[in-house]
């Protein structure tokens, strides 16, 4: 497995965590960081897609 | 003599030697850190009811330290990317910014270890427990001669339970004060250091672990950073290999740091 696999895997791992962080943080009564959460995940969803492209002719293994 | 597959894919594995090498070094390093967090989950479980700290840790910390080593996996990557397009400036340029994402994240991990190790819990000799951030000892403070005063700040409460739930409404309305004990007083007193209990324990243990492999990545990215030149100008391929390895190495410690965060500062 190549680095640009484990980066993919490591994106797919920090965007759970974003989401998760804004569930925890929203069950917390903190609206705000619940906000911050939503949006580092949806950021780093948009960097995972640019990252692809961007090593798309990087192989995987 | 040459080694052989430093840059070629050998044949009967598919991938050259380094990188082998590192997937089986990790596959070890999932075992040890998966025995760690499994020893949390059985002391977790089985720790008497209403005994199980929460809150102890610092989010605000805690989530600056995860954006930290989630920017510097990027770095790495983008090295590597460097490498492979022959751009050794720009591969400079973001493994710098590697090593200062990193020594940043130690520099905040020793702070808070720092606010654990200066955070005392005392039992009273009247049944109560002071417990807050040590504000000075008297100059004769001898516990073991009972002489002197401790000044904490802090709070004093009637039972050992009302200080492991920080974020219950009754600790977060509680009001800190400067709290002056004599020693004469003092049936115990223990900082917050990895002695304390079991999950003081098994978060020095877990994160002082994984601290000294953030320290141990560094240091090798560090040597490719500023003596990689060399190689590079001989054997770009074989550089860049390089730096793909350590690139999974730092990604791994950089995964682990996903798990531990929740588990240790939102739990």
């Amino acid at each position: 497995m190549s680095l640009k696999a484990f980066h993919l895997i490591f994106v797919t791992l920090l965007t759970a965590l974003s989401f998760g962080c804004a569930a925890w943080a929203f069950q917390s009564g903190s609206v705000l960081w619940g906000v911050a959460g939503i949006a580092a995940g949806i950021f780093v969803i948009v960097y995972g897609i640019y990252f692809l492209k961007k090593l798309k002719n990087v192989s995987y293994l | 003599m040459e080694i052989p597959y430093t840059v070629q894919n050998r044949p009967d594995t598919g991938i050259y030697n380094a990188k082998l090498g590192i997937w089986l070094f990790l596959a070890s390093e999932v075992m040890l850190f998966g025995g760690l967090f499994s020893a949390y989950i059985l002391l977790r479980v089985g720790a008497e009811p209403g005994m199980w700290p929460h809150g102890w840790l610092n989010v605000t910390l805690g989530t600056v330290n995860t954006l930290l080593l989630a920017l510097s996996a990027i770095t790495t990557l983008l090295a590597w990317a460097a490498c492979k397009v022959r751009d050794f400036t720009k591969f400079k340029i973001f493994h710098a910014c590697t090593i200062l994402l990193a020594l940043t994240f130690l520099g905040i991990k020793s702070y808070e270890y720092r606010d654990k190790l200066i955070h005392y819990e005392i039992a009273l000799a009247s049944g109560k427990f002071a417990d807050g951030h040590l504000v000075e000892k008297s100059a004769d403070f001898n516990l073991a001669k009972k002489t002197g005063t401790v000044t904490l700040h802090g709070r004093i409460v009637e039972d050992e339970k009302e200080l492991m739930d920080l974020r219950s409404p009754a600790a977060q309305s509680a009001k800190l004060d400067e709290v002056t004990i004599a020693a004469a007083d003092i049936k115990k007193m223990e900082n917050y250091g990895p002695k304390h209990n079991t999950f003081t324990a098994i978060y020095f243990t877990l994160t002082g672990l994984h601290a000294l492999h953030i320290l141990g990545g560094t240091l090798v990215i560090f040597y490719f950073w500023a003596f990689g030149g060399a190689m590079w100008k001989k054997d770009p391929e074989r550089f860049t290999n390089r730096i793909e390895v350590s690139g999974l190495f730092w990604h791994f410690v950089d995964l682990v740091w996903i798990f531990l965060f929740p588990v240790l500062y939102l739990t």
